[in-house]
């Protein structure tokens, strides 16, 4: 019998009995429907799957749901809708910070991990912040512009 | 009116950002089917029995017999199975697919299954390959007599690795059947290049596929072959189980069997008068195909197009041959055969330099092609050529001259070098292929609300068609990009407007819409459903001969300047990069932003393939077979890049727009080569350079 496991998820009180060793990426791309964290290398390397969990910038991929029992979860999904969300938004559309789109919900996230603790980033800040986030369409220097500009746009809010 | 390069919020850009965009592992399909590969672990080898265990109700394994057409995965050649039947010619080449719902049965049965080899003795090293999938040559002048007559000959060889895609999204398809028609969904760059496929495999009528392109996670090349392969494979596996049939590849075996760009030897020999001037040039390049041919016989021509660069040699010999050996299959790759001969021809034009005391730039710039100069092959360089106006241009945004006479022959622990490196890239497909196999074809469909749509098979994945190609419509029309519909190819609904692919669709297909957009106009009919219909046409050129490797290659040529600064710890190996700028002629951009990425992320590929994309291929097998082991470029790798473009609009493409999303990656190796160059005094002639092969470079000393 599996236990029943709580989990906080983009503010929702989720309880699974699901295996606990189920990966988080999976949990909440299979049975949550929440299809902003990929999986692109599913190791750990790339942060397409990255999520906040309590504050942290985390590797869902690398992350067992049984670990992370009464955390709070966020992923872009969870984001969307608020101010903080708008000002990255538009920053990431203005400096042209967007190709494929498949980091970019994982960057979303290291951004709003980074704008979170930091909140007036300097560049190697940002370039620290999302160091774990691999990208390969933009060559990063228009993620990392975008992210200072919301830094400064959305000052307060973080 | 704005015009048309005032950058605009990308048409794709607010459900990218808030993880709304479906990729094709996002999407749900009800009751699929999971599919595992499984794949030679021989180099070579007959295969004698292929052992399956019993099966579960609801598993399948779906193998060479059972596709109902041909077993050849429509490329160019058919020479590659869809399943690898009665031979293996790699380690990983598919064998047959495992098919069920529970992934873990799955890969219970896969792991079962037992193949029995008769081996035979592979070849890995392109050196030793006999086996040719394409040569040609062409020559200019008299080489003969040139070398005979030379006073001094500088000869050398280059190596170039491989370089994985490395697209963040891995590669996957989805099959389908219903009705008696089987479709394809999936991320892919060339969908009617999956269709002809697909139909092939199938042995079916057109009317009997479907394929649709998903929300492509990147492609690079890497998307515009090998999806026909998978492609083939789930569209066999649904046909046969009339189920839906999913087949997402994980990261490792993406890296490990997917195409990746073709390794090449380049051979360079010049032959100097005795006043020091290059009088004649002979090139042997061997491309290294892996174990089918794919698309490496144009891959082959665009490197022998590209093997002289942007300079003007009186006599030339440039010949080359891509060979099979038993690796995985190389395929497209941005620049396509093109970063090979640049990195070369650049390299060598810098070490010819030196050996003549002379500075690299200084004698490069004696060389270079000038407007209505012929190419190599005998073609014209009809529209006009601004190097010397970009050379200008780079040196001031970057002090070169300068900062490159002050780096030199210096000592210490921490060196700066700076490099340049001038290149051109060719737009559109390699020689008649527009004209005589793409017939490119677009539609514009007026509803009676008039409201457009753009009914093309171009795809976007991510380098930003969907905004790009709305605004060229929009601009014509005069209205908002926003309102125009420019949807997913579904090749139910689209012409064949040709693949993502050779820096043609803002050229080619662009301009086909432009034209389009434009009879829409005069022919407007308020309240009327109208359909326009545009087919390619040919512009006027030298005609082009394959045979004889004569005539213009390509209409018209895109340029770049790239200029690389480095610092070299010597003690540690390790280099850092220090910054980079770049000066392009892609005649207008459509938009500047998305030009502007297409630039950032070209050239910081181009790094990445310079510097610290290694891959080795030892007994058949890739060494790097993960994001870890094979390392691209993050953002604690890079410096902001200063980039200038030059206007110079050709009446070929919309609006003025050239080709532009391949020449971005070309210049960075050789730029960064001759930085490395620069800083430590020694002769880089292999890419990538590692601090492993700086670390000797320095010891050797």
């Amino acid at each position: 019998m599996n236990k029943t496991i709580t989990l906080k998820i983009n503010n929702k009180i989720i309880k699974t009995e699901e295996n606990c060793t189920k990966r988080l990426l999976d949990f909440l791309r299979e049975d949550m429907d929440i299809t902003g964290p990929k999986e692109g290398c599913g190791e750990g390397e790339c942060g397409t799957c990255a999520v906040i969990i309590d504050k942290d910038l985390v590797n869902s991929c690398l992350v067992t749901i049984g670990s992370v029992e009464g955390k709070e979860i966020l992923t872009v999904e969870g984001l969307k809708g608020t101010k903080q969300f708008d000002v990255l938004e538009k920053c990431f559309a203005e400096a042209g910070a967007v190709q494929c789109g498949f980091c970019t919900p994982g960057m979303i996230m290291a951004a709003q991990a980074l704008l979170s603790k930091i909140q007036k980033p300097t560049e190697d800040d940002v370039r620290d912040g999302i160091s774990g986030n691999l990208c390969r369409c933009t060559g990063y220097n228009m993620i990392i512009n975008a992210i200072l500009m919301a830094a400064k746009r959305g000052e307060g809010l973080w | 009116m704005d015009s048309i390069r005032k950058s605009v919020v990308k048409a794709d850009h607010k459900i990218k950002v808030d993880g709304s965009a479906k990729y094709i592992a996002d999407i749900k399909f009800n009751n699929r089917l999971h599919a595992k590969t499984l794949r030679s672990e021989k180099a070579k080898a007959i295969i004698k029995s292929i052992l399956i265990p019993d099966l579960k109700d609801g598993y399948y394994v779906v193998e060479g017999k059972d596709v109902p057409g041909l077993n050849k995965v429509k490329v160019i050649q058919n020479d590659m199975p869809i399943f690898a039947d009665k031979e293996v010619n790699y380690i990983g080449e598919p064998i047959l697919l495992v098919v069920g719902p529970k992934l873990e049965e799955v890969i219970k049965i896969l792991n079962e299954i037992k193949v029995e080899y008769e081996e035979d003795i592979p070849v890995f090293d392109m050196r030793e390959s006999k086996d040719i999938f394409a040569k040609y040559e062409y020559e200019k002048g008299n080489i003969k007599d040139t070398f005979k007559k030379a006073s001094r000959v500088i000869e050398e060889e280059f190596y170039t690795g491989y370089q994985e895609q490395a697209y963040l999204e891995t590669q996957g398809v989805v099959g389908t059947y219903k009705d008696g028609k089987t479709s394809v969904y999936g991320t892919m760059q060339c969908p009617y290049y999956v269709k002809n496929a697909v139909i092939q495999a199938l042995g079916c009528n057109e009317d009997e596929v479907r394929i649709v392109q998903t929300t492509t996670g990147g492609g690079f090349g890497g998307k515009e072959d090998y999806p026909s392969l998978i492609g083939s494979q789930v569209a066999v596996a649904a046909y046969k189980t009339k189920k839906t049939v999913r087949l997402v590849l994980e990261r490792g075996e993406d890296i490990s069997y997917s195409t990746k760009r073709h390794p090449a030897l380049l051979k360079y020999k010049s032959a100097l008068d005795e006043k020091n001037n290059i009088i004649g040039m002979d090139v042997d390049i061997t491309l290294d195909g892996g174990a089918y041919a794919t698309l490496s016989s144009v891959v082959l021509q665009r490197s022998l197009l590209c093997a002289i660069g942007v300079y003007n040699i009186p006599n030339i010999k440039v010949n080359g041959k891509v060979v099979k050996t038993n690796t995985p299959p190389n395929g497209a790759f941005r620049g396509f055969g093109g970063p090979q001969s640049i990195f070369a021809i650049e390299t060598h034009m810098a070490h010819v330099a030196k050996e003549i005391k002379c500075t690299p730039l200084e004698f490069k710039n004696k060389y270079l092609v000038k407007t209505n100069d012929d190419t190599s092959t005998g073609g014209k360089f009809s529209y006009e050529v601004k190097l010397k106006e970009m050379i200008e241009k780079a040196e001031k945004i970057s002090d070169f001259s300068e900062k490159y006479k002050k780096y030199s022959n210096k000592k210490g622990i921490i060196r700066k070098g700076i490099g340049m490196s001038i290149f051109l890239h060719g737009c559109g497909f390699t020689g008649s292929g527009e004209r005589d196999l793409i017939k490119a074809k677009v539609k514009l469909l007026k509803y009676e609300d008039g409201i457009i749509e753009i009914l093309v098979a171009n795809t976007d994945m991510g380098q930003g068609l969907k905004t790009t190609f709305k605004k060229i419509v929009a601009k014509v029309l005069d209205k908002n990009y926003e309102d125009i519909i420019y949807k997913n190819p579904d090749t139910d609904r689209v012409p064949d407007s040709g693949p993502t692919a050779a820096s043609r669709s803002i050229m080619v297909v662009g301009k086909l819409l432009e034209r389009a957009a434009n009879r829409l106009k005069e022919n407007w009919i308020e309240g009327e459903e109208q359909i326009i219909e545009e087919n390619y046409k040919h512009p006027d050129l030298i005609p082009w001969d394959i045979e004889k490797f004569n005539g213009d290659a390509y209409p018209s040529y895109s340029w770049g300047i790239n200029v690389v600064e480095v610092e070299v710890n010597t003690i540690t190996a390790s280099t850092e990069v220090t910054g980079i700028y770049t000066v392009f002629d892609i005649g207008i951009p459509i938009d500047e932003t998305i030009m502007e990425g297409q630039i950032q992320g070209g050239v910081i590929q181009g790094l990445g393939y310079a510097s610290c994309e290694n891959m080795e291929c030892e007994d058949g097998k890739l060494k790097q077979h993960s994001i870890t082991d094979y390392i691209i470029p993050t953002s604690k790798d890079v410096v902001n890049i200063k980039n200038v473009l030059v206007d110079n609009p050709c009446d070929l493409g919309p609006f003025g727009a050239k080709g532009a999303g391949e020449l971005t990656l070309v210049g960075t190796a050789p730029a960064y080569a001759d930085a490395i160059e620069n800083a430590l005094s020694v002769k880089v002639n292999k890419i990538p350079i590692t601090p492993e092969w700086i670390m000797e470079a320095i010891t050797n000393e």
